[in-house]
């Protein structure tokens, strides 16, 4: 009893430090990324004085707005008002359409979150599958036709795959809708309730939007899961090869379990807590390739959203988004570093 | 080199007890070579970088002394035919001779960046490594902070402060492109400061540059340059992506991504104005993917 009570205080103990050690290595990276942000904020050549009083201003007025945005303080202080700002939640106000950077994140996230989570889908659902059948049929024609299609992955320029598809898909065959979430004659039809066209048209029952909707969102989101499924199903090839060698497979294919038998209740159930590390990765890095998927496919996001504000010299806007996705970026990985402690009961019981 | 008579080439090459360094090093490159070539995977992968360089060197030459930036307005957007091989662009630019010039900027950059990442990863991976202590927590910590950072965004927001071009593409890239390097570098640094032969240097009375540059660095290569390799395909991939941004080389250079962007809008009518450019992107990362590949087979036979 007293042997249970101790096992128990050291694992809430264990619990308490590893979610202080997850904190502040959260802080500190957080540190990190919006140190380097604001010092891009300073390499640029834009004057921030001359944005806001202009050039015919006399040099008084100019010195004035100098300090009053701080700018005759040391580094670092100025570092801390930024800081100060953005975890107020003010990013500035965004050049080209004159509202808060934040606004804008919010209204266009959800395009971008409903075009990375259809792909990461899509990359699970296809990638995991392959990457196991290549494990188990290591050598064979099956492990090479996948790795193939994983090194074309790796080497595909993602924009280019876009504009290939749109090009074949769409201008020659028609079996997709180009380019923008929808046609413009659905547009603004369904209200905005999450932003992302496929719920809101299904809560409305609008079937020929979702369906418009639907046709639009298949050939970007299959691009991007295209990338996403060349590392998963690369990644579940390696640890299910690292499992299909241990003796257990050997035990159970003694016991009279079939190969594939082994493959998929012995052998898969142990892959399951890298492979979340991996999936929650490789949506991490979705957000990145959409970047450019946006800019091919006009889809009004994040991505797009940040491109736009580059050629128009709309730094806050930039730097905005960047900090966005360094964060989702940031908290993912974390995330999944978190969740790997949790479910392997090797790192639990220390 | 000193052969004994009776030994042929390959006998001093592929010897079990070498005599000096240079044959040991010699015959090390040699192996290595060998089992590239027996792979059919990397010894393609190595043939078309051969042929980019190749390209990149004749590029004048082998585009039948076209120019690559001499427009013709008359001739604007031409199919494919036998004047212009691949076709013309917007302006009329031959797109043959636009896709072999750009292998010269692409190869441009991949050199740059490698020059300036191997040794900013080498300093702080080894310093770090070596130093340990609190030093070697705040490199480390820095190296995780940009690790943790998405590639492309981060070079686009470098890009984008310091302004579009080729030099702040590199520059951008080479920003977000180290720390890997130092985490490659660090490791090895840790395992090869604890050998025998770190202490011997030591008690010799070697200063800690001697040991970090005569005696780790160098170890460190090869297992940089395995990464380097497999990295190749991705910097090229970010710098024809920033080229794609319009953050690239500036018009009217012939650059791949630059090149596909500006037939983005004519996708629909004219295929070959963004097609062909995509197509060399693709072959050249493949090429470097490949290399990569059969080089950590060759070096790290581990991690396969």
């Amino acid at each position: 009893m007293v042997d249970d009570q101790i096992g128990r205080t050291n694992a809430a103990s264990h619990a308490l430090k590893r979610a202080g050690s997850f904190i502040s290595s959260l802080a500190l990276t957080f540190l990190g990324l919006t140190a380097i942000t604001f010092l891009i904020s300073r390499m640029t050549k834009i004057d921030p004085v001359l944005a806001i009083v202009g050039d015919k201003a006399s040099k008084e007025v100019y010195d004035k707005t100098y300090a009053m945005l701080g700018l005759d303080k040391p580094l670092i202080v100025q570092y801390g008002g930024y800081l100060r700002k953005l975890l107020s939640g003010d990013m500035g106000t965004s050049v080209l359409t004159s509202q808060p950077v934040l606004t804008d994140l919010i209204h266009v996230f959800p395009a971008t979150f409903e075009l990375a989570t259809v792909a990461i889908v899509m990359g699970v659902l296809i990638g995991v599958p392959g990457g196991v059948i290549a494990a188990a049929r290591k050598g064979h024609w099956q492990d090479q036709v996948i790795r193939v299609v994983c090194l074309f992955g790796y080497s595909i320029p993602v924009f280019w795959l876009g504009l290939v598809g749109l090009f074949v898909l769409y201008g020659k065959l028609g079996w997709v809708s180009g380019t923008g979430r929808l046609d413009i004659g659905y547009d603004d039809i369904v209200t905005t309730r999450s932003g992302i066209l496929l719920i809101d048209a299904a809560l409305e029952g609008q079937w020929d939007i979702f369906r418009n909707a639907f046709s639009h969102l298949i050939l970007p989101a299959s691009i991007l899961a295209y990338f996403s499924l060349a590392y998963i199903a690369r990644m579940t090839r390696s640890f299910m090869i690292d499992q299909l060698s241990q003796e257990y497979i050997i035990a159970a294919r003694i016991k009279g379990r079939s190969y594939w038998g082994a493959v998929w209740k012995h052998a898969f159930p142990n892959i399951m807590v890298p492979l979340i590390t991996v999936i929650g990765l490789s949506y991490a890095s979705l957000l990145e390739g959409a970047v450019l998927t946006e800019t091919v496919f006009a889809w009004p996001g994040l991505g797009q959203y940040i491109t736009r504000a580059l050629f128009n010299s709309d730094m806050n806007a930039v730097l905005g988004g960047t900090v966005l996705i360094g964060m989702v970026f940031i908290g993912i990985n974390l995330f999944c570093d978190f969740l790997y402690k949790i479910f392997d009961p090797r790192l639990r019981s220390a | 080199m000193i052969l004994q008579q009776s030994q042929t080439l390959s006998q001093w090459l592929q010897t079990d007890a070498p005599v000096s360094a240079r044959q040991a090093a010699a015959g090390k490159t040699y192996r290595a070579i060998r089992s590239i070539v027996a792979n059919p995977a990397a010894l393609a992968g190595l043939i078309i970088i051969l042929l980019l360089i190749a390209v990149a060197f004749l590029a004048p030459f082998l585009a039948r002394g076209i120019s690559p930036i001499a427009q013709d307005l008359d001739n604007r957007l031409h199919a494919p035919d036998l004047a212009h091989w691949f076709g013309t662009d917007e302006l009329g630019r031959d797109i043959y001779s636009r896709t072999l010039y750009g292998a010269r900027v692409t190869l441009a950059m991949v050199l740059l960046v490698s020059v300036i990442v191997v040794p900013i990863g080498l300093a702080v991976g080894t310093l770090a490594g070596f130093l340990g202590g609190w030093i070697d927590s705040v490199l480390m910590r820095i190296t995780d902070i940009f690790l943790a950072f998405p590639r492309l965004v981060l070079a686009l927001a470098f890009a984008a402060a310091l302004g579009p071009g080729i030099e702040n593409a590199v520059i951008a890239i080479s920003l977000t492109a180290w720390p890997p390097y130092a985490r490659i570098a660090r490791a090895e640094t840790v395992t090869i400061s604890k050998s025998d032969f770190i202490s011997a240097a030591k008690m010799q009375g070697a200063s800690t540059w001697r040991i970090l540059f005569k005696h780790i660095v160098p170890l460190c290569l090869s297992s940089v340059i395995v990464r380097l390799t497999l990295d190749m395909a991705g910097i090229i991939l970010t710098a024809a992506g920033l080229g794609f941004l319009g953050l690239g080389a500036q018009p009217p250079t012939a650059e791949w991504g630059a090149m596909v962007s500006a037939g983005r809008e004519v996708i629909l009518d004219q295929w070959w104005v963004a097609t062909i450019p995509g197509v060399a992107i693709f072959i050249v990362s493949l090429g470097f993917n490949l290399l990569g590949d059969g080089l950590r087979d060759v070096f790290d036979p581990k991690s396969t």
